[in-house]
Parts: structure tokens; C-alpha cells; sequence
């Protein structure tokens, strides 16, 4: 089902005029949205537009300086990731991070435990814990198979379905994910947002993410929130916003057929790896600084 | 107060000022270049003093007057500067990518090794220096009589200053000190020589401390105490400065000396007190200090994600053999010997409560002294001025170090990586002041004597099995913790800060807790300890107390359940036996430690794991 219109009814998430600036560069300005329950939403836009910025302030690994974020009726601006978490937000990072020195399955216990609130108990020992459902949540992402392997020796791609077994394993009611597919095979890509989206389907889940890579968003967005320089400047359906003509701008520059010519950087990604070699550096709030598959003509503005 | 007193207590701590800056700057460039804390750089200090009262009166003889004594101050200094390029070749240039903790040990190792030799070729007396022609006398200043050197050396500081700075900004070497000091990585990329660079800011910094050591000639004589009192206070300037600041450290130093000058004045009990509670508001006010900046994230190497292995059988197993032989020795152990192990198991409990920091949260306490010595003087100081039992020591051991952790712990969690350790090291001094200036109440230098167990448990074989329990209680305790999902948190938010956060976990208030108990487990072994030895002095909280527990703890393996507990054993035992059969202990206790960082990174129990996995994988293959 696809929504053309941008307006939504008892949406789960909905942000009003939000605003971050980084010293004299403001970041994000002025950006409001809101998503349906079980919407699929991507947010695009070239370096620089804000995307991470608006992103992680709906995490809340940002804090806006200004408007309001409102989960289901209440507020959560300003709250740290943890409280954002409990009240039903699920997140994937840029470069994924996991327990590494656990097992895959010890990760997904980690959340479930968590998510029970027995996070202080000294005395049972984890290892039995949540076990069942640890399982079912890996069987979902389709990796239970690697239950016993501990996280550091997996392969990225796999890493990033670890990832998205702890994002899940609460079964929040929103799922955030930054560049989900990035540093990935294009094969792996594809099993990877069809999993998320059958995931969302059957969980009722909203599922917000920012991608570079406009096959990942057209095929599996059903909505489409584009943002440069800090502000929206469509927000859509992929259909409409594709043909938008400011959209076109900011992207191509005018050029037809623009969209097959950006796909080609896209082979010199490497497989199964990382595009940044060192991934503590997704720790840090800052703008992205992957490369922007679809972005010939224009570079980021800030 | 009058005024000329003003003015000459500003003097005072303006020189002050000016030797900390010397001695200290040097280890902040090492520290922003290669990010490492040199302990190693107090012994360059002490080098400095030794060269120079060896070469000054010598070449005095050939050329009196001011060239000899100048040239004898500049040939200590180089001197120094090649034996830390000696340093840089065969130490740090091969743990650079090791975890902090392991160089900072690895050099606290050239420290001892040092100390040994110094007095081996020295001799333990002190060496006078000859004065500096020309500045060996007075001036007079609104009245009152002001040494020439100290004036000369008010203008060295800022001299030295200077020089640095026309180094940092006209030279090639100087923008490549300073790329590298605000970004590793970019540097990394610019084609700098890293190699060639860490070995000059090694050879700069050597000459730096040598300088400064050399310079104190004609103030103090040669001493083997000089680098440890000498690292101390760099530390406390670096740190307040901003690690990797220059112009942060000569601020910090001037801070430090001109309170120095005054607070010997007005607060004469207070003074070691009052240097590192300045640096602890400091870093809680601003916790890069008042220069410094936030470490680059990544710029170390990130948390070594080394898995834990699961308490299994085999663990279990090795548990209940372990207690049976305890229970047991008795029966066929003599006096001393039971004595010695009562010593093992205390410092065990010690070093796996450090553990539950280091290894399991990712925080590196290098203070952790400060809870051992607070249980064992909050024992030793109720059983002194109360009478009371030692039951109620026991008891009260671990609740007095755990509100003291949980005091610090408050203001650490704010804190990340060199900074932290930095402060609980500064809480640890503190602490080892107080003790030691606090004569009235702890009796100072000597300590507390006469702290005697209960009558049921005077002889030693009813306290050898009271530590028995009560140690066995605590560590299985503490393994369950570990695995339990408080345990696993801890973990979570040491391998992966953001995504522990984006899954519902208060980072910051499980290491708090962690923190907490950490100092209840050590307390219990200060406790411990001093009914042991009836006796407790200002040593039980000093820096070789929290190195011996760093040490047996990385000695056994971090990421181990019994590593600290083996590594205690060792270490205990191992000093038990050298120091009997050589006067040189620290030598070899120095050497060991050094041995141990270049050869076993991950330690005893985690090197005979990972053999241990080797031939289960080669079985597996064949």
C-alpha cells in the first residue's frame, strides 16, 4: 500500500520543526514529519542535508535544540537513547556495532534482558536466559544458525543482521535505520530490506531509514522524505518524488536519466566489508561522510 | 602577611612553576603524539640529576665557570635524550597498538628496572652537585634575601616555553608533533614517518626531563626517591593542563606552584592534599583539563573485544579443586607458608575486584590502591580509637571503601580513558596524603600498629581459614556477577557505548555500581590484610600497590574468570621468592613486567586459552 499524500492520521511518530546547529552550521533546520504505524519511510538527500542529524535526534544519540518529537501521544525530545528505547524505538547504527566480544545469540539476550528491565540482577546468570525467544528472534532475521558464534568473527553483512536481531528483539513499535545497507553486497542489500520489510509487516512495525543507495529506497520506501540543506524539500511517495523537479535539482542537476548513471559507483563498494575501516568512528554525532552513490553533480553543502 | 612576603611567596612558586613545566611538558608531547603515559618519563628526571652531578664536576675541572657547569647540564640532558630514543626502539615502538594499560605498565616496568639501576651505580646516598657560577648567591628584594638560581630559573620556564613553541611553529618536525597530536589518523595519512617521529618526541622528551633533573642540581641532591615524587606532580600538571598541551602544561604549572608557595603557608597540613584535589575539581569542572581536548574517538585502539569464556564445567571443576587444596594445605603446610597464602588470597580477592573494572567494564582504575587501604585503615582506625572487634573492622572494611568508591565513582563515570585513570589515581594520592600527614589520627609515616584479630581467630590457622571463606565467598560472589546480567551490561556498554544505550542501558550507572563494588571486594582484602599484619602504614594506598594489582591481573589475563587469581599467585609467590635472594627485586620485578607486556599481551591464563583452542582446532582438523 503506498500513500501519496504525506498527511497521516494517528501517526506513531511525529516530529514538529526541529532544529540542530553544530557552531554556525545549522545542521537541520526546520524539518517536521510524522509516520503511520507499519509505514516503510526513507530519508534521503545528498551530504550534508541533515539526514544523520535527523535521524539521530529521533534516536535521541542527538539532542535538538529546538521541536518536539512525539512517540504515540507522548514526548520524546530530548530524551537519552535508552528511555527512547523503552518507550519502543529500535535503531541500527551507520557502522554496525555489536557485543563483539559475546556470542551472536548472548547479543540478542543482551536486548531481550533489557527489554524485561533485569538489567541489575547479580545473582541468575544470563547465559539461560530469554533463550527460546532469543532464538525466535534469530530465526526472524534468518541467522540462528550463528547462535553460538561469537560476534567478532562474523562477516560484516552478517553482522548487520545481528544488528537488526537486537533492534528487534524487544519488538519496539518503530524501527530506525541508518543506512542499513551500506558497505554491503548489492545481493545482500536486497535480502536484507525484503527481511526488514516482511519483518515490519508482520510486526506493525514503522520503519525510518536514510540509504544512499536509490535502488534500496525506490523498491522498498513507501515514502519518501527528501531533505537539503537542513529543510524538506519533497516528501512523497517514490513515484511523486522522483518525478519532483526540485528533487531533480538537488540530485541531478537537471540530467536525464541521472538515476542509471549514479548507480555505477555502486561496483566500487567493497564486499562483505565496511566502508570505513575503523567502526568506533559511528559512535561520533557527526554528518555523514560516506559517499553518496547517487550524487554526481552536486556535493554536500554544509 | 605583608606584602614582601607576598611578593618573595610568588617568586617562590613562580621557580616552582618553572621546574614543573620543564619536567612535565615533556610528557605531555609524548603523551599527544603517541598516547602513551610515560611513567618511565620521572626516571628520565632522575637520570638528569644523576648525569649531571657526575658530568658537572668533572668538566668543571677542565673549563671552570660558567661553560662547564652549563655544558654539564646540556651533555645530562642529551644523555638522557638517547638512552629514551634507547627506550622508544625497544619498548614503545613494539606497543603502540597494545591497550593503554599494558604500556602504561610496561613503562612503570623501566621505572623499576631504573630505580635498581640508579642505586646499583649510584649508590642509595645522595650526590650533592656542585652551584652555578655565578647565580650561587643573593639579591635582596623589598627586604628579603631571594637565591639568584631561583630568579634565573623563573626566566628558564617561560625560556623553555619559547623554544618549544618556535619548534611546534617553524619547523617541519613541529607541524608534523602538532598534525599528529590533534589527529593520528590524518597524520597517519600525510606520509609522515611515524617511526622517525615517535623516536624524536621520545629523544625530545628525554631531553626535557633531563633538562629538568640537571637543573635541580644545585637545589636537591641526587636521589633515588626523585622520579617517583617527580612523576607525581608531572602528572597532576599534564593532566590539569590538558594531556598533549604545551602552553596547558606551563598554565597547570604555574596553577600548581603558586599554590604551592601559599598553601604551605596557610594550610601547611594540606599541601600534598590540596595539589590533587585542585586537579580533581579540575577534571570534573573540565575533564580534558584546561587546554586539552576530547580524545579523538578511535584514536586508540578500540576495547579489545576478546570473548569471555562461558564458566563451564572444566571451570567449575578447577574451582572445587582449588578450594579442596586450600582447605586442605593446613594438613601438610608449615606456618610460613600459610602465612604467605593468606597473603595470595587477600591480594587475589584484590586484584579480580580490579578486575571487575578493567576487564569486564573497560574502565582502567589506576587508583585502586585507594580501596584496598581505605578498608584496611577504616579497620585499623576503628580498632584504634574505638576498640573496636575485629569483627566489626571486617565488617565496616568494605562499607568505608565502598563509599568511597561510590564518592569517586560519582564524578569518574563522567570521565573517559587516560583522564580517569588519571583521577583515580589523583583519589589515591589524595588518600596516601592524608595517611601521611594526618599523624594524629593515622599516625603518619609509621601507620597504625597493634591491630590484632579476635581471640577465636588469633593463631594463624583459624585466620587462614576465615580468609578462606570469606575470600571464597567474595570471588564466587564476584564470578556471579559476571555472569549474571549485570555483568554482561557492564560488557555491552565497554564493547559498544551507543548501541548498550540504544538498547536500554545506563552505561554510566552500571559502571557506577561496578565502581561501588569494586571498592566493597577491596576493602574486604584491606580488612583482610591488616589483621594479617596487625599493622597498616600510608604503602598500603601508595602507586606500587595499585601497579601490583594492574600488574597480576594483566599478568593472569583481563578476559579470564580466574586470571587475576593466577596472576596474584604469581606475582606474590614470585616476589616472595626473588626478593629473599637479591637485593635487586624491583630489577627483576621490572624486567618481568616488561617481558610479560612484549611477550603475552593477553596475559598467562589468556595465552594457555588461546594455546589451549590452537590444539583443540588442530585436533578438530585432523
Amino acid at each position: 500500500m503506498r500513500r501519496e499524500s504525506a498527511l497521516v492520521s494517528n501517526p506513531v511518530l511525529t516530529a514538529i520543526g526541529l532544529k540542530k546547529s553544530y557552531g554556525g552550521v545549522h545542521a537541520v533546520e526546520d524539518v517536521s514529519f510524522d509516520i503511520a504505524p507499519g509505514a516503510i519511510m526513507a530519508i534521503i538527500g545528498p551530504n550534508g542535508a541533515g539526514k544523520s542529524t535527523t535521524f539521530n535526534m529521533v534516536g535521541g544519540q542527538v539532542k535538538p535544540d529546538a521541536g518536539s518529537i512525539i512517540l504515540n501521544g507522548r514526548s520524546i525530545s530530548g530524551l537519552p537513547p535508552r528511555a527512547i528505547w523503552r518507550r519502543g524505538v529500535g535503531r541500527t547504527f551507520q557502522i554496525a556495532a555489536t557485543f563483539a566480544s559475546m556470542t551472536v545469540m548472548e547479543n540478542v539476550q543482551m536486548a531481550l534482558i533489557s527489554h524485561r528491565g533485569d538489567l541489575f540482577d547479580m545473582i541468575r546468570r544470563a547465559g539461560g536466559r530469554c533463550r527460546d525467544e532469543a532464538i525466535a528472534v534469530l530465526d526472524r532475521v534468518g541467522i540462528k544458525n550463528l547462535a553460538e558464534r561469537p560476534c567478532a568473527t562474523l562477516a560484516y553483512g552478517d553482522v548487520k543482521r545481528v544488528e537488526l536481531a537486537i533492534a528487534v528483539a524487544g519488538d519496539p513499535i518503530m524501527l530506525l535505520m541508518d543506512e542499513p545497507t551500506a558497505g554491503m553486497a548489492p545481493g545482500e542489500r536486497r535480502d536484507l530490506m525484503n527481511l526488514v520489510a516482511r519483518i515490519a509487516r508482520e510486526k506493525k512495525m514503522a520503519i525510518l531509514f536514510t540509504e544512499h543507495d536509490m535502488d534500496t529506497v525506490f523498491a522498498h520506501a513507501d515514502r519518501v522524505l527528501v531533505l537539503d540543506r537542513g529543510r524538506i524539500i519533497a516528501d512523497g511517495s517514490p513515484g511523486a518524488v522522483r518525478e519532483n523537479a526540485d528533487v531533480r535539482a538537488v540530485y541531478l542537476g537537471g540530467a536525464k536519466n541521472g538515476r542509471r548513471k549514479a548507480e555505477q559507483p555502486e561496483s566500487r563498494q567493497p564486499k562483505k566489508k565496511p566502508p570505513e575501516t575503523d567502526p568506533s568512528e559511528s559512535k561520533a554525532a557527526k554528518p555523514d561522510t560516506a559517499n553518496a552513490v547517487i550524487s554526481p553533480a552536486k556535493s554536500g553543502p554544509v | 602577611m605583608d606584602f614582601s612576603f607576598i611578593v618573595i611567596q610568588t617568586l617562590n612558586g613562580l621557580a616552582t612553576a618553572s621546574f614543573l613545566f620543564i619536567a612535565a611538558c615533556g610528557l605531555s608531547i609524548v603523551f599527544g603524539v603517541t598516547r602513551i603515559v610515560n611513567f618511565a618519563h620521572g626516571s628520565f628526571y632522575m637520570l638528569g640529576a644523576y648525569f649531571a652531578v657526575t658530568y658537572t664536576p668533572m668538566l668543571l675541572g677542565v673549563m671552570p665557570g660558567f661553560f662547564g657547569f652549563w655544558f654539564g647540564v646540556l651533555t645530562a640532558a642529551l644523555s638522557v635524550g638517547l638512552l629514551a630514543i634507547l627506550m622508544e626502539v625497544f619498548l614503545l615502538r613494539r606497543i603502540y597498538r597494545a591497550p593503554e594499560l599494558f604500556q602504561l605498565l610496561a613503562t612503570f616496568g623501566v621505572v623499576l628496572v631504573v630505580q635498581d639501576l640508579v642505586v646499583w651505580l649510584w649508590g642509595p646516598e645522595d650526590i650533592l652537585g656542585p652551584r652555578a657560577p655565578g647565580l650561587s648567591s643573593f639579591v635582596t628584594i623589598l627586604g628579603q634575601r631571594f637565591p639568584t638560581y631561583e630568579l634565573a630559573m623563573i626566566v628558564a620556564g617561560p625560556l623553555v616555553l619559547a623554544a618549544i613553541w618556535l619548534l611546534f611553529h617553524k619547523t617541519r618536525f613541529g607541524v608534523l608533533v602538532r598534525a599528529a597530536t590533534a589527529d593520528r589518523e590524518i597524520a597517519g595519512t600525510l606520509g609522515v614517518n611515524q617511526t622517525a617521529l615517535f623516536t624524536a618526541v621520545l629523544f625530545l622528551s628525554g631531553c626535557l626531563a633531563g633538562l629538568a633533573g640537571a637543573l635541580q642540581m644545585p637545589r636537591e641532591p641526587a636521589n633515588p626517591f626523585m622520579d617517583i615524587n617527580m612523576i607525581a606532580e608531572a602528572f597532576v600538571v599534564t593532566v590539569i593542563g590538558g594531556m598533549g598541551s604545551v602552553p596547558g602544561a606551563f598554565l597547570a604549572a604555574v596553577l600548581i606552584g603558586l599554590l604551592q608557595a601559599f598553601g604551605i603557608v596557610i594550610f601547611p597540613k594540606i599541601t600534598l592534599v590540596l595539589v590533587f584535589l585542585v586537579m580533581a575539581v579540575v577534571l570534573i569542572m573540565r575533564p580534558y583539563g584546561l587546554l586539552g581536548r576530547p580524545e579523538t574517538v578511535g584514536a586508540a585502539p578500540a576495547n579489545e573485544a576478546v570473548p569471555m569464556p562461558p564458566f563451564d564445567a572444566p571451570a567449575r571443576l578447577f574451582t572445587v579443586v582449588i578450594i579442596g587444596f586450600l582447605v586442605l594445605l593446613p594438613f601438610f603446610a608449615d606456618d610460613f607458608t600459610l602465612k604467605l597464602m593468606i597473603e595470595v588470597m587477600v591480594f587475589g580477592l584484590f586484584a579480580l575486584s580490579l578486575n571487575l573494572l578493567l576487564g569486564i567494564g573497560g574502565v582502567v582504575s589506576f587508583g585502586h590502591a585507594a580501596y584496598f587501604g581505605l578498608g584496611a585503615y577504616g579497620a585499623a582506625l576503628i580498632a584504634r580509637h574505638f576498640n573496636a572487634p575485629m569483627e566489626a573492622g571486617l565488617l565496616l572494611a568494605p562499607v568505608f571503601a565502598g563509599v568511597g568508591a561510590a564518592l569517586l565513582g560519582a564524578f569518574l563515570v563522567r570521565l573517559s580513558g587516560v583522564y580517569l585513570a588519571m583521577l583515580t589515581l589523583a583519589f589515591a594520592q589524595i588518600l596516601y596524603a592524608v595517611a601521611f600527614q594526618w599523624v594524629e589520627i593515622t599516625g603518619g609515616d609509621n601507620g597504625l600498629i597493634g591491630i590484632w584479630p579476635s581471640a577465636w581467630a588469633a593463631e594463624r590457622l583459624p585466620y587462614y581459614y576465615l580468609t578462606l571463606t570469606l575470600c571464597t565467598i567474595a570471588v564466587l560472589l564476584l564470578f556471579r556477577l559476571i555472569e549474571a546480567p549485570f555483568g554482561y551490561a557492564l560488557r555491552a556498554g565497554r564493547d559498544a557505548p551507543a548501541r548498550a544505550d540504544a538498547i536500554g542501558i545506563h552505561v554510566a550507572r552500571h559502571r557506577w555500581l561496578a565502581f561501588t563494588l569494586a571498592g566493597v571486594a577491596a576493602g574486604l582484602a584491606g580488612g583482610l590484610y591488616v589483621y594479617s599484619k596487625g599493622n597498616i602504614d600510608p604503602v598500603s594506598l601508595s602507586i606500587p600497590i595499585s601497579v601490583d594489582a594492574l600488574t597480576m591481573a594483566l599478568l593472569g589475563g583481563i578476559h579470564t574468570f580466574f586470571g587475576p587469581l593466577v596472576g596474584a599467585a604469581g606475582l606474590h609467590l614470585l616476589k616472595d621468592f626473588i626478593m629473599p635472594l637479591s637485593d635487586h627485586w624491583r630489577f627483576f620485578l621490572g624486567a618481568l613486567i616488561i617481558a610479560l607486556v612484549l611477550l603475552f599481551p593477553e596475559g598467562i591464563a589468556g595465552f594457555f586459552r588461546r594455546h589451549a583452542s590452537w590444539r583443540k582446532a588442530g585436533e578438530a582438523r585432523a
